[in-house]
This record gives C-alpha cells, sequence and structure tokens, in this order.
C-alpha cells in the first residue's frame, strides 16, 4: 500500500487562463478515502483556491460528478483504492460549460428537465375527502427504477449525442418522464410525447448505452429512451390505423 | 486583479471544450457503438444483392445464371463474407439490446432479460430452420 498518491486536477481560473490545465497534488493514501475526500484534502490543507461542488458525500445528493480517470462518476462513491498507483486525473464532466476548476454550468439540465413536465399531471384533481391517490406495490414497480435518478447529470456526461447535438433533451430528463409517464397516478403521457416525440427528443438518441453504463443509481436512462420510443411509434402506428381511437 | 480585458470580475466566462471529430475512439465502447452503426452498411448492401437478385429471377434463367456467376468471383466472395460477419454482428448486438426497449409484465413480474433474448434467438433459430428445410427439399 503506498503512502501517498499522486490527483492531477483539471484547474481553470477564468481571471488567469483561457482555458483549463492541469495540477498535481501528491496527497496521503487513505483506504476509506473516496476521491471526494482527496479533493476536500486538497482545498483544506494544500490549496483553498481549489473549486469543487459536493453536498451530502453519501450519493445522494448527485452534486459530486466530476470525471475520474476519463469516466464520469460520483466522487463520492469512487474510491481512490481502485485507481492504485495513481495518477489519478479528476476533470469536470463532459459538454457542459466549465465555470470555474471542477464545477460546470447545469442550467441547461435543469431547464430541459423542466421542459418534460416531472410532476404528476392530472385532468382533474380528486376532491380532498376522497382520499389519497392510491398504487399497488406492482404499480409502483412499474416506475421506481426510473424514479432513483438523483440528478447528477453523469449521464449527460457520458452521452457523446448531447455532445454532437447540444439540443437533445438527453438522458436523465427522458428517464424522469418516463418514471411520471409509467406512474399510475399520471395522466400526462400525451403532454410529454408531444415534447418528447419532437426533434430534440427520443429520436436523436441512437442507444450508445453509456448513460445506463455510468449511472450510480441504476436508473438505465437507455432502457428509458428505448421505451419511449417503442410507445411512441405504437401510438403513432395506432393513430394511423384507428384515427379515433387515440383521442 | 489579472488586467485580462476578456474578464469581467464575478462574471462567469465559460470554457466550453469541443467535441473532437474522433470522439469515437475515445473509448472501446463508442468504438463498438460506432462499429455497430456502420454494420447498417452491410446491411443495406445485404438488401440491394437480394433486389439484384430477384430482378434477374424475373429476367430468366440466362439472366439468373449470370447472376450467380457475378456472385461466384472474388470480389463478391471477400463483399459478401464480410458483409455476412457484420449482418452477424449487427443481429446479436440488436438482439442482445432487445430487453432495453421491450418490457414484459407476466402476473405482476418484469420477464426476465434473458427470456427476451432467447425468444428472439428462437424465431431466429426457427425462421432459419424454414428456410433451410424449403431450400434442402428443393
Amino acid at each position: 500500500m503506498p503512502s501517498t498518491v499522486a490527483l492531477t486536477v483539471a484547474r481553470y481560473r477564468p481571471e488567469q487562463e483561457s482555458e483549463p490545465t492541469w495540477e498535481t497534488y501528491e496527497i496521503p493514501f487513505r483506504k476509506d478515502w473516496v476521491v471526494l475526500d482527496a479533493l476536500n484534502h486538497v482545498k483544506d490543507r494544500l490549496d483553498g483556491s481549489l473549486s469543487f461542488r459536493w453536498s451530502c458525500r453519501m450519493g445522494v445528493c448527485g452534486s459530486c460528478g466530476m470525471k475520474v480517470n476519463g469516466t464520469p462518476k460520483l466522487t463520492c462513491a469512487t474510491f481512490l483504492s481502485d485507481y492504485l498507483p495513481g495518477p489519478i486525473r479528476v476533470e469536470p464532466l463532459d459538454y457542459f460549460p466549465v465555470v470555474r476548476d471542477l464545477v460546470v454550468d447545469i442550467t441547461d439540465f435543469v431547464r430541459k428537465l423542466k421542459q418534460v413536465k416531472p410532476w404528476i399531471i392530472r385532468k382533474e384533481e380528486k376532491p380532498l375527502d376522497e382520499g389519497e391517490y392510491l398504487q399497488t406495490p406492482d404499480q409502483l414497480d412499474a416506475y421506481k427504477q426510473f424514479s432513483m435518478c438523483i440528478n447528477c447529470m453523469l449521464c449527460y456526461s457520458a452521452c457523446p449525442i448531447y455532445g454532437l447535438e447540444p439540443g437533445f433533451i438527453g438522458p436523465a430528463a427522458i428517464a424522469l418522464a418516463q418514471r411520471y409517464n409509467m406512474d399510475s397516478r399520471d395522466e400526462g403521457a400525451a403532454e410529454r410525447l408531444s415534447i418528447l416525440s419532437e426533434h430534440d427528443g427520443i429520436w436523436q438518441c441512437t442507444f450508445v448505452g453509456e448513460c445506463t453504463k455510468v449511472c450510480p443509481k441504476h436508473v438505465d436512462p437507455a432502457g428509458a429512451i428505448q421505451q419511449y420510443k417503442l410507445a411512441g411509434a405504437t401510438h403513432w402506428v395506432k393513430s394511423l390505423l384507428l384515427p379515433w381511437g387515440t383521442r | 486583479m489579472s488586467a485580462d480585458p476578456h474578464y469581467t470580475l464575478y462574471h462567469p466566462r465559460w470554457y466550453r471544450r469541443r467535441v473532437s471529430v474522433w470522439w469515437w475512439l475515445q473509448n472501446r465502447a463508442y468504438a463498438r457503438f460506432v462499429l455497430r452503426e456502420l454494420t447498417s452498411v452491410f446491411v443495406a448492401f445485404f438488401a440491394v444483392v437480394y433486389l439484384w437478385q430477384l430482378r434477374a429471377l424475373t429476367q430468366g434463367p440466362e439472366a439468373y445464371g449470370q447472376f450467380l456467376a457475378r456472385l461466384r468471383t472474388p470480389l463478391f466472395l471477400v463483399l459478401d463474407t464480410m458483409a455476412f460477419v457484420f449482418v452477424l454482428f449487427h443481429t446479436i448486438t440488436w438482439f442482445n439490446l432487445t430487453p432495453k426497449a421491450i418490457v414484459l409484465r407476466l402476473r405482476g413480474k418484469r420477464v426476465p432479460d434473458w427470456a427476451i433474448v432467447g425468444l428472439n434467438y428462437a424465431a431466429w433459430l426457427v425462421l432459419s430452420g424454414a428456410v433451410a428445410l424449403v431450400l434442402l427439399r428443393a
């Protein structure tokens, strides 16, 4: 076991440099340390100017997504011991504009997420005195996997289509749309389909499949998109054959 | 404070990385994806050869004989072998991906992925068997 490990971090200080540079820090190696611990060690002891986002340290908040040795990862769940002997290369997520060091601007994702209406849509709300909307365990099971998304955006960073076609709504937003479509309490599938079947929606996806591989919560956005395509195509065929049946 | 004229204090100046045209060589999964997409060229090639075959068939035995002779030339043997390998890759990779798109539920339980992939392979075997039967009988 080595006593130290080299951490090579992408730095971008817009007041000093016009493009990112690399800086290497020698940090103590501890078996129980994750990459986020190492970054915090740098910030506390070696260089207070290093900027990065983090919050919960337990894979729930989705703030600390970065690229570690080229792969998008939650740094709070990525152990240094898996990258020995190093150096470990940490850089900001791909395809998002870098604000500073490891911090990216996420406005684009937040805007797209809102577009797909990730909330329960009812044609008519049930009066309160009728009680809550009930759901069986099987009905919950139908969408639960997609509801595990923590908006960490690792899937966007893994998706070359998002890099090439910045208009693409993207894996997480589509998976979350599917999460509500498959919810037995929701009635907004048609509204979402009209957004997602447009040019920048599901049909931009060519099924690279990397979004699913990097997802720390096993959401399977690639699966959600393909299922959506199938549902969209079926809907289209039905509306062609039975124009009165799909209204 | 730096005197860089392009930077206004507290106002973000983003850095946008450009996607290289060689992005698909960055990792093995991307390369495999591009290879899978390219297989469609060979699928199209197969389709064109079939259309050509049908055309030869409608033009009578002589034209069909010519078509068969053309297929026996080294150029077509090499092309056909390549196309066969790529179409096989195309078929297998897509079969293995079908459970992502098709989610079947039986009595509330999700049908396991291997069953959906298995059904595809079974259908492939049955159809190939049927074609082989017709050809061997003839």
